[in-house]
């Protein structure tokens, strides 16, 4: 029985902490700050037991539970997970505790409305992992723009209208085409065998694909695009710096380790083994699309003033990295982008909180206002030097084990076909050492400024609290580098059952292909 | 279970080192400790190095190699046999103990020399936790057994090199390719690291290339599987090309050579271990590693050798003319990897990994002297400021002197031997010519030449640095590991006594099964012609005595030659001063156009007012087709009932028409 609730309640239990939080009056600010970190708290220790009850060698989704919803359209609230859910799960579920322990005095007015978003944003962010029916997710997927918009809007920076409106448009226009998408295929599903209107993923898995190549490209589109959006896929990322920038650091850090997820987890969720297809045909396209982000957001990383800009630009460029991985539909492309999606919300969430653990105290994010930092901090030093060392891809963390199976995986891929979208890609990993290092260079390093003040404010070292947000994932980041293992393991099955029914579906289609050909 | 199976803990000892000094260093304020401890980890690893080392010689050949087994590390976990899989799994044989041998022992010496170097430093422990963790990577490095393990440990000696160079980051530092004055220390270390991570690249395709060719990335299975492919396939010749790639990088050889000079901004201790002993010797290490591929690619084996042989002279006359003592140093380095990669290219792969050795122990040497008369001149470092030395430095003085004639080639020194070994076989070689030879031949008097230069200037002749300085002999933590290198210095070239002098060639005949499967390749056997050898021989050995009397003369006997040749020579001594204005070249084309093009055209142009402009924009539009359309709605009933009359004729026009 509980092992069937489980998820459930790993998904709503931030839910509690959101109760508990209407009985605080919001001048208690510490009862506030604690309420919500102990209920994330125990949200990951809940979604531990997720991990520990997982069985990695069965295929398919377990934890299902199924109750039906909407009786007429036969919508049901149904939720389960497999190694990539798992993942990505335990990923939302430790970095929410850590975001909020981590910028623990960051934010001064509304701490009470502040720490219920997180709260809602997290439920939203686990529901979007766990959904097998396609209506509940899309329920999700709106139910967590809606707190992040308020998240950047409230407590975000100067400009931060600006930046949650662009985000909230650029976003809902995507799910909005995604919504039609999910009605359709859900008509077609009445349409075809069972005769009955249905968003069940698993029932869906085994109708969509047999769609006709000109209906499968409308819905791929429709469901690509808004997950594009959210990957950012060049050139649909201009919503990304600025949002980073304006957001408050738990924001960006969510934002950028969590978020953008979801847009990638999307594509092999859904894209690909519901428009086969459709996939193939596109292949091209996305590639293209993320050997261009891969390297057009580490050039302009590179040029930025400002840090959080360059780390937004990054993501660009490490994202890139995911979305080439899935479309290269091996083996070894699908487990690099699985781990790729770890890795980069392990370091570039841990980026986004040492950049404002620095902003906190100097109240300034342009490189140019630093320098000799190292000096005045050397333990804040070591952190951000094993974040950029992750993030630039060094063997032996995090960062490495994903890039190379991402290459690796796409330079043998038959579906790509050539050697060209790894060999440019991989050019990437020299731009990252250049902006990484240059970056730590000009912040960290050089001689102290003068008086030792930066922004007018003098700097001082981590406090115990930000190096127990920050040490969890420094161990995270050199645990996967060396023995990814524990992590690879559990997502081998999902990735193998992708690649074969890609690899069937081509088969089956130059079949289908060849047939139509034949005929006059 | 042998002995062999304790190889993992050669690797361990260093980390455990690294991790204890990184942790709790700071704590500890005793600089004995913290020396003792960072050089007793290198130490044990030597030590077990060693019992493994004479544990093999008691083998026979074929039984030496012996792999051992840890865990998996990347691999996609599916259980498909044709999806990537790779251990953490080290190669014990007759090539890796050797370099393991190297690595550790020469590591060790130069560890304890910097309890006495860097005495004093606010960073001293920190600097030993880097040192161990540079051991760690380097032996990751030689020890393992598949290519992305190499790759790890080729990364991680990348990384503490880049840690190690910008050491001390707040200091000023010239670095080649900005203007005088506007770098330090870090932009040498990250320079250093971004030439290196551009020669990365070129290992990573090769890999990626030798994964879809033979399945797999384990030396064992690539190497077994190509020894039995014909030469010359095209596939063979990208593949090695892409790895030599990787090696000009980690061995500053042309093109890439640029970071190693300015590498020089680190510790001098840094210098001699990392930038001339061990670390840039990693890319001579990996093309032999590999030899069997190399064996196919007869093309590649061209261009090494001649890349080899190009870098060896071009890097030797830039040698010439240099001021700084370890710029000399850094510069006689990249021409003595060129050296390695010329016996590479005309496949005498053991020649080469023996000057490899030899050379870890002269340059080790060399630079560690550098070091201590860097210590007594309190951070100089310009020659033209030094002169006379002998006598207040003698310890120092005596084996610099070994060092420079081992480099220079003189007979019986470590040197002689290996160098006439890779010229002899430049000469002799399937892929050799009298070229090549003529080459390696000038460049080696040209050594000699600046070699002694440095050391006439350096302790010879009258002291020109001022009287407030009193130059002491270093302490005895800095003296004994150059007595005990200059003594390697001397009988080190003993292993490798070739036939024609009556020497029994131990390196030759310990290394055969390593390189037998690519020997194997190669159309003939190189062909033994006494008279012909010794010829050479003896006409190298001549070349390098009038290099050393050359220098002789013009910076002892008659010292106003030099400035005369460079007034008269003033463009020549411009170009050789400016190092062919190579990283210039570099900086106008490549550095500045990117930047360039990042921030002009791609952030502010296609960001900012391609893709947004659009965005905002469609924005705008909408509003002021809103705006348009807002005022429709008046309110004023007459002029609704107008539109809707106008409406109506339109309408009833069209049907008309229609």
């Amino acid at each position: 029985m509980l092992t069937e609730l489980i998820l459930t309640i790993t998904i709503f239990l931030p839910l509690a902490g959101v109760a508990v939080l209407f009985f605080f009056k919001s001048e208690n600010a510490l009862a506030i700050k604690l309420t919500g970190f102990v209920a994330t708290l125990v949200t990951f220790f809940a979604s531990l037991g997720l991990y520990f009850q997982f069985d990695p060698a069965a295929s398919g989704f377990q934890f299902q539970q199924r109750v039906m919803w909407i009786e007429g359209l036969n919508i049901s609230y149904f939720v389960g997970i497999d190694g990539m859910s798992l993942l990505l799960i335990i990923l939302t579920t430790f970095l929410t505790p850590l975001a909020l322990l981590g910028t623990w005095n960051s934010i001064h007015h509304r701490i009470k409305e502040y720490t219920m978003m997180i709260l809602l944003l997290e439920v939203g962010m686990t529901g979007v992992f766990a959904s097998l029916d396609l209506f509940l997710f899309y329920m999700f997927w709106e139910a967590m723009l809606i707190p992040m918009y308020f998240i950047i809007g409230i407590w975000g920076g100067p400009e931060r209208v600006y930046a949650a409106i662009k985000f909230f448009l650029f976003t809902l226009f995507g799910s909005l085409l995604m919504l039609v998408a999910i009605l359709a295929l859900g008509y077609y599903a009445s349409m075809s065998a069972g005769g009955q209107f249905t968003t069940n993923l698993l029932d869906l898995y085994a109708v969509a694909p047999r769609m006709a190549i000109g209906l499968q490209t409308w819905m791929f589109l429709a469901f690509a695009l808004s997950f594009a959006i959210k990957v950012p896929l060049f050139p649909l990322h201009t919503w990304l710096p600025d949002a980073h920038v304006e957001a408050p650091t738990a924001g960006s850090v969510i934002l950028a380790g969590v978020l953008l997820k979801m847009g990638t987890y999307g594509l092999i969720r859904f894209c690909l083994p519901l428009f086969p297809d459709a996939a193939f045909k596109f292949t091209p396209l996305f590639s293209v699309l993320a050997v261009i982000g891969i390297i057009y957001g580490a050039l302009v990383a590179m040029v930025q003033t400002d840090i959080k800009k360059l780390v937004a630009y990054s993501s660009v460029s490490h994202l890139g990295f995911v979305v080439l991985g899935t479309f290269a539909m091996t083996e070894e492309g699908i487990q690099g982008a699985i781990i790729q999606m770890i890795n980069h919300g392990l370091s570039t969430g841990a980026l986004f909180l040492v950049v404002g653990m620095i902003y906190d105290r100097a109240h300034t994010r342009l490189i140019s206002d630093f320098g000799g930092v190292a000096k005045v901090m050397p333990v804040f030093a070591t952190f951000f030097m094993i974040m950029t060392l992750s993030s630039i891809g060094l063997p032996g963390l995090n960062g490495f084990v994903g890039e190379f199976l991402v290459l690796i995986g796409s330079f043998k891929s038959k579906f790509l076909g050539s050697y060209a979208y790894a060999a440019v890609a991989a050019s990437g990993v020299i731009l990252a050492a250049v902006y990484m290092l240059w970056m730590y260079q000009r912040v960290m390093l050089g001689p102290v400024r003068e008086g030792g003040l930066y922004g007018g404010h003098r700097l001082l070292d981590l406090s115990p609290r930000e190096i127990a947000a920050l040490v969890p994932i420094v161990l995270f980041i050199v645990w996967i580098g060396v023995y990814p293992s524990t992590f690879l393991g559990k997502s081998a099955t999902v990735a193998k059952q992708v690649v074969q029914t890609m690899e069937s579906a081509r088969e089956g289609g130059q079949v289908r292909f060849a047939n139509s050909q034949d005929r006059p | 279970m042998t002995i062999v199976s304790y190889a993992p803990f050669i690797v361990l000892f260093p980390l455990i080192g690294f991790l204890f000094l990184g942790l709790l260093g700071a704590r500890i304020k005793n600089e004995k400790l913290l020396g003792v401890i960072g050089s007793g980890t290198i130490g044990l690893s030597f030590a077990v190095a060693v019992a493994i080392f004479l544990h093999m010689l008691g083998l026979d050949p074929e039984q030496r190699k012996e792999i051992v087994e840890l865990f998996p590390w990347i691999s996609t976990f599916t259980g498909t046999s044709s999806s990537v899989s790779v251990n953490i799994a080290y190669q014990v044989d007759q090539l890796s103990i050797l370099m393991t041998l190297i690595v550790t022992g020469v590591g060790f010496l130069i560890h304890v020399y910097s309890i006495g170097y860097m005495h004093g430093d606010p960073g001293f422990w920190r600097f030993f936790a880097y040192l161990n963790l540079f051991i760690f990577a380097m032996l990751n490095l030689v020890l393992a057994d598949n290519f992305l393990l190499m790759f790890l440990g080729w990364e991680g000696v990348g990384l503490c090199s880049y840690l190690l160079i910008g050491f001390w980051y707040e200091r000023k530092f010239d670095v080649g390719g900005y203007a005088p004055g506007t770098s330090t220390t870090n932009d040498a270390a990250k320079k250093a690291f971004v030439v290196n991570r551009i020669g990365d690249f070129g290992f990573l395709l090769g890999m990626f290339l030798i994964f879809v060719q033979f399945g797999s990335l384990s030396f064992e299975t690539v190497f077994g599987r190509a020894s039995v492919l014909s030469v010359g396939e095209n596939t063979m010749i990208w593949i090695t090309l892409l790895l030599f790639i990787g090696a000009t990088g980690k061995s500053a050889q042309i093109p890439l050579f640029i970071w190693l000079p300015d590498a020089m901004a680190g510790p001098t201790p840094v210098s001699a271990l990392i930038h001339a002993a061990t670390m840039v010797t990693a890319g001579v290490y990996m093309v032999a590693r590999c030899s069997v591929l190399f064996a196919l690619a007869p093309g590649t084996m061209q261009v090494v050798a001649v890349i080899g042989a190009l870098t060896a002279i071009v890097a030797a006359t830039i040698g010439l003319v240099q001021n700084d003592i370890k710029k000399v140093l850094a510069y006689s380095t990249v021409s003595q990897l060129g050296y390695m990669f010329l016996a590479m290219g005309v496949a005498a792969f053991t020649a080469g990994i023996f000057h490899l050795m030899t050379h870890a122990f002269f340059k080790a040497l060399l630079f560690l002297g550098s070091g201590a008369v860097i210590h007594a001149m309190h951070h100089e470092q310009d020659i033209q400021r030094m002169g006379g030395l002998k006598k207040y430095l003698p310890t120092t003085y005596r084996t610099f002197v070994i060092g420079a004639i081992a480099i220079a080639g003189i007979p019986p020194f470590a040197g002689f031997f290996s160098k006439d070994e890779i010229l002899w076989k430049a000469f002799s070689s399937e892929y050799g010519s009298a070229l090549l030879w003529f080459v390696g031949a000038l460049g080696a008097g040209v050594t000699a030449f600046y070699m002694f230069r440095l050391v006439n200037l350096t302790f010879h002749g009258a002291s020109r640095f001022g009287h407030e300085l009193h130059p002491h002999e270093a302490p005895k933590a800095m003296t004994v590991p150059l007595i005990i290198l200059a003594v390697l210095s001397i009988v080190g070239g003993f292993a490798g006594v070739p036939e024609s002098l009556g020497g029994g060639n131990a390196m030759e005949h310990w290394l055969a099964p390593v390189f037998a499967p690519a020997m194997d390749k190669l159309m003939s056997a190189p062909h033994h012609n006494l008279f012909a050898e010794f010829s050479l021989m003896l006409l190298s050995v001549g070349i390098a005595v009038a290099g050393i009397y050359g220098a002789r003369v013009v910076y002892m006997k008659r010292t106003e030659l030099a400035e005369m040749w460079k007034q008269k020579y003033g463009v020549l001594h411009r170009i050789l001063w400016n190092k062919y204005y190579i990283d210039e070249v570099y900086d106008k084309t490549i550095v500045s156009s990117v930047v360039t093009l990042s921030e002009k055209l791609l952030w502010k142009g296609v960001d900012v007012i391609l893709i947004d402009g659009a965005v905002n924009g469609t924005a705008k539009l909408v509003g002021w087709c809103s705006q348009r359309v807002r005022r429709m709605q008046t309110g004023v009933a007459q002029q609704y009932a107008t539109v809707f009359v106008g409406g109506i004729v339109v309408l009833m026009i069209w049907l008309i028409l229609k």
